[in-house]
């Protein structure tokens, strides 16, 4: 076998992409669903907390200040390595899909919070003040008045956080996911050739 | 003074060390419109928005139509709906139509329905004259349409009493009159008005009685002619010597 035919033979071998084909689109299929969970999970419970501190119960505050800060500067490896081999300790065993999709989440979650907390307060207090001297409850001003235009702010930088962030983390998973169900078939073809 | 609509007493206000309203009694009597004047961090807005409890009082008492403002067991939304309040800045909704900022109350806190709600808001709109504004949103509105709407938002509720904090302070000057013009109307109908203002000449025309204050505390009031032209304080005399030089 020539040099060239056992580099397509090796990386370009029709007959095992065919064959393994299905197994990556499989993979691929996990990865968008994984994805778009953790998108509308990790944005829903980031936006659950932002309200939850605009309520200024100080304590809560403190509790929700430190989750954020503590998912936003953890490397989520850290925490997916935390959570898959941590958590068998104490009696949980979460599968490699739970686990991924718990911690993606949970860094979604953190930095969504405060991307619409910071949405929450760049709307003027002329807002809050003009809602509440017509008698709206400050629920009624949270809902129809302040987030609609916090949401409005957050837009930009949420994409950016979950399409650019997220999804670059997504892919990096998916690439463990891919090789993990490659692994199995990339052995038999012996030893990598020696480089040099 | 029998009945007073608005009677405030003895209202301090602390904002840490600073000491902004140092005890002040204010009554308004039904229909009066009541000119608040005096140098800029007089304390002016603060007393106003003491009325509606839009700041919290550090002490005195706050009756607006027979509701006590202060009382733990007011529901303060409900006494606020009493007391429109117009801001220098408009604070129109700016994701919402003039109607939408109009009728969002009266469907949330009234509880009309959206039919209901629309033909109020419209005719209030209609009060202010820009019925043919409905359907703009504040963007689209020059500053004194969007103040005018801001004045509709708080007419649809039929308030007792209107506070007006600076309303036409941020507007350009060939849009006052507007303004000003749909206050007089409202003046005429009846309505119960409490304005913090530079406006002499609007306050000469149309205020039973000027208010002058000063570091906290009301200096003088009387009827705008006594105190434009013979004020009794030597503060009162300078200020007024001040606005009046432009």
């Amino acid at each position: 076998m020539s040099n060239w035919n056992r580099f397509t033979d090796t990386f370009f071998n029709a007959k095992v992409m065919v064959k393994y084909l299905p197994d990556i689109l499989s993979g691929v299929v996990v990865t968008i669903e994984l994805a778009l969970l953790i998108v509308v999970t990790g944005i829903a419970a980031g936006l659950a907390l932002a309200l939850l501190r605009s309520l200024a119960i100080r304590p809560l505050n403190w509790l929700i200040i430190f989750i954020v800060d503590l998912f936003r500067s953890l490397p989520p490896l850290v925490i997916i390595v935390l959570i898959y081999f941590g958590l068998p300790s104490v009696d949980l065993s979460p599968s490699g899909f739970v686990s991924t999709w718990l911690s993606l989440a949970f860094v979604l979650m953190a930095f969504s919070e405060e991307i619409f907390w910071a949405g929450i307060l760049a709307v003027p207090k002329g807002q809050w003040e003009a809602a509440r001297s017509t008698g709206l409850t400050f629920l009624q001003t949270l809902t129809d008045v302040v987030l609609p235009q916090a949401v409005r702010l957050t837009i930009p930088p949420l994409t950016n956080r979950t399409i650019g962030q997220d999804a670059a983390m997504i892919s990096g998973l998916k690439k463990v996911w891919i090789s993990a169900s490659t692994r199995t078939w990339s052995r038999p073809s012996g030893p990598p050739p020696r480089r040099g | 003074m029998n009945n007073p609509i608005v009677d405030a007493r003895g209202i301090h206000k602390h904002f840490g060390a600073l000491h902004v309203l140092k005890g002040v009694d204010l009554r308004v009597a039904e229909r009066e419109l009541v000119f608040v004047i005096g140098p800029s961090g007089s304390g002016k807005s603060t007393l106003l928005r003491c009325l509606n409890r839009l700041e919290e009082p550090s002490s005195g008492s706050v009756v607006v139509d027979g509701i006590d403002m202060l009382d733990p067991r007011t529901d303060i939304n409900h006494a606020r709906q009493r007391i429109g309040m117009v801001f220098q800045s408009f604070n129109l909704y700016p994701h919402m139509t003039a109607l939408g900022n109009v009728t969002l109350a009266l469907r949330k806190v009234a509880g009309k329905s959206r039919a209901g709600a629309e033909a109020l808001g419209q005719a209030a709109l209609e009060r202010v004259g820009l019925a043919d504004r409905a359907g703009h949103t504040p963007g689209q509105l020059s500053g004194g349409q969007q103040q005018r709407v801001a004045i509709a938002r708080s007419i649809a509720l039929e308030p007792r009493v209107m506070l007006f904090d600076e309303p036409t302070s941020a507007l350009d000057p060939e849009l006052v009159g507007s303004v000003l013009e749909v206050m007089r109307s409202l003046r005429e109908s009846g309505m119960t008005m409490i304005v913090v203002s530079h406006e002499m000449g609007f306050a000469r025309n149309a205020a039973d009685r000027v208010v002058f204050m000063d570091e906290g505390a009301i200096v003088e009031q009387g009827p705008p002619a006594a105190i434009f032209e013979n004020p009794a304080h030597e503060r009162t005399r300078a200020f007024i010597g001040q606005i009046q030089r432009h």
